[in-house]
């Protein structure tokens, strides 16, 4: 089974409730927005606790609530695409990439920079500062540095939104690629109905 | 240059900066472990430490002197463990006028510095979290950069109202030429006999010098790292 979640977790007055199994490499979550889809995200990355649930990732067990198992997330190695692609301010683009690169176990990196600078066409910006990246180009390196910490599983919080339609594609096609040729399973948040259909091994809504 | 003040006269210039550096540098780490427990961490007595770091701020600095001289003279608690184990004491130096500086600076520092650390984008921290950086490596290399500028801006504040330091340094340091006679007390003193206004404007002036430099350079500091975002004063 690549992901086991089952979590309970209340935010002011709502009660987000999820329990699903999934053996696609890809596995997309759907939902209304506010649904909490983010909220599910946190809570398998390990930047948020869950009132109460179980969740395991290829086998192995990040949150069990009643075990008081509960690995912090640098232990869990989500390699998480947030929404908002949190680069590091200060820092170069190729020292975002090599960010969690430098700290992942040696032997556990089953990529290489020069692969994904290659894989992600972002060569020409290794040099510069976030803060002048476009959209695309800031999503882009964020995917290169969640790559390059040697997750094991992806997490990706709309990772095609407000992109135009051109560089959209490009990412689409780059996640296809990720899915086809590297064996870790992902967990792709969109309220998009076309990518979750032309992506996702199996559809997981989230009321 | 040195046609322009007596060799007393730099004496006391180089005097306060000597204290005036003590100090920052003694009050910098405290000050950034309370700006950062202050502006990240919610526990029990928070707002009673807030206060009481604010204290220095709004007590009559004669009374922060007097409590200074309780604890740290040579039958206070913590004086008379320096006096014996380390053989160092406080009252009447120069390094008592830097402690006293010290903690009337202290304010200052912490609520520039806290500014700054509020501003850090804490998603950041987490995002250090999930590439594999523990808390401690998180805050080494995301939380203290990111804040540098309040911490270049605190100290330079700190600087400033180091230099300014009256009340409580007169009272739990005295004012003894050479030893604790720093720029504010040398100006008191010369105020006291006839004949000094000349001394007393060329310090003034002084200390309005290095004032505006203090200031200057802290707001140029705060530009320079972080833009637009932050302003302390």
């Amino acid at each position: 089974m690549f992901f086991e979640i089952e979590l309970e977790h209340r935010i002011g007055e709502r009660t987000i409730a999820l329990q699903f199994q999934s053996q696609a490499r890809l596995t997309a979550l759907v939902g209304p927005s506010g649904a909490g889809k983010t909220t599910v995200l946190n809570c398998i990355a390990g930047l948020v606790t869950p009132d109460s649930g179980r969740i395991a990732v290829n086998g192995v067990v990040l949150h069990d609530r009643s075990h008081r198992i509960d690995l912090s997330p640098e232990l869990r190695r989500a390699g998480y695409v947030f929404q908002d692609g949190r680069l590091f301010p200060h820092l170069r683009v190729m020292a975002n990439l090599a960010y969690g690169e430098r700290l992942a176990p040696a032997g556990a990196r089953w990529i290489e920079s020069a692969e994904v600078t290659e894989l992600l066409g972002i060569r020409h910006l290794l040099q510069r500062m976030p803060g002048t990246l476009s959209g695309g180009e800031a999503r882009r390196v964020a995917i290169g540095r969640a790559l390059l910490s040697a997750p094991r599983f992806l997490l990706l919080d709309e990772p095609f939104g407000s992109l135009d339609p051109a560089r959209a594609e490009e990412l689409l096609q780059l996640v296809e690629r990720i899915r086809d040729s590297l064996d870790i399973p992902i967990l792709l948040v969109s309220h998009d109905r076309s990518e979750v259909e032309r992506l996702a091994g199996e559809v997981v809504t989230l009321q | 240059m040195s046609g322009l003040l007596s060799a007393a006269e730099w004496g006391v210039v180089a005097l306060s900066l000597k204290v005036s550096v003590v100090a920052v540098i003694l009050t910098l780490p405290p000050a950034y472990f309370l700006a950062w427990l202050l502006a990240r961490r919610r526990f029990p007595g928070r707002i009673l430490l807030d206060a009481l770091v604010h204290l220095p701020l709004v007590l009559p600095p004669v009374v922060t002197g007097w409590l200074l001289l309780l604890a740290f003279g040579r039958s206070g608690p913590v004086g008379a463990w320096l006096d014996s184990v380390l053989g160092v004491t406080l009252v009447f130096r120069w390094t008592g006028a830097a402690l006293a500086a010290a903690v009337m600076a202290l304010p200052l520092m912490v609520r520039a510095m806290r500014l700054s650390i509020e501003a850090v984008d804490r998603r950041l921290v987490d995002a250090a979290r999930t590439l594999g950086a523990r808390p401690w490596r998180a805050f080494l290399t995301i939380t203290l950069p990111l804040s540098a500028p309040g911490i270049a801006a605190g100290a330079m504040l700190g600087f400033a109202r180091s230099l300014g330091e009256f009340g409580a340094t007169i009272t739990f340091a005295s004012n003894i030429a050479g030893e604790t006679r720093t720029l504010p007390l040398a100006i008191y003193t010369g105020l006291q006999v006839p004949g000094a206004e000349a001394q007393v404007a060329r310090l003034s002036l002084i200390s309005v010098a290095l004032s505006i430099a203090a200031l200057v350079i802290s707001e140029l500091l705060v530009r320079r790292s972080g833009g637009s975002r932050a302003h302390v004063l």
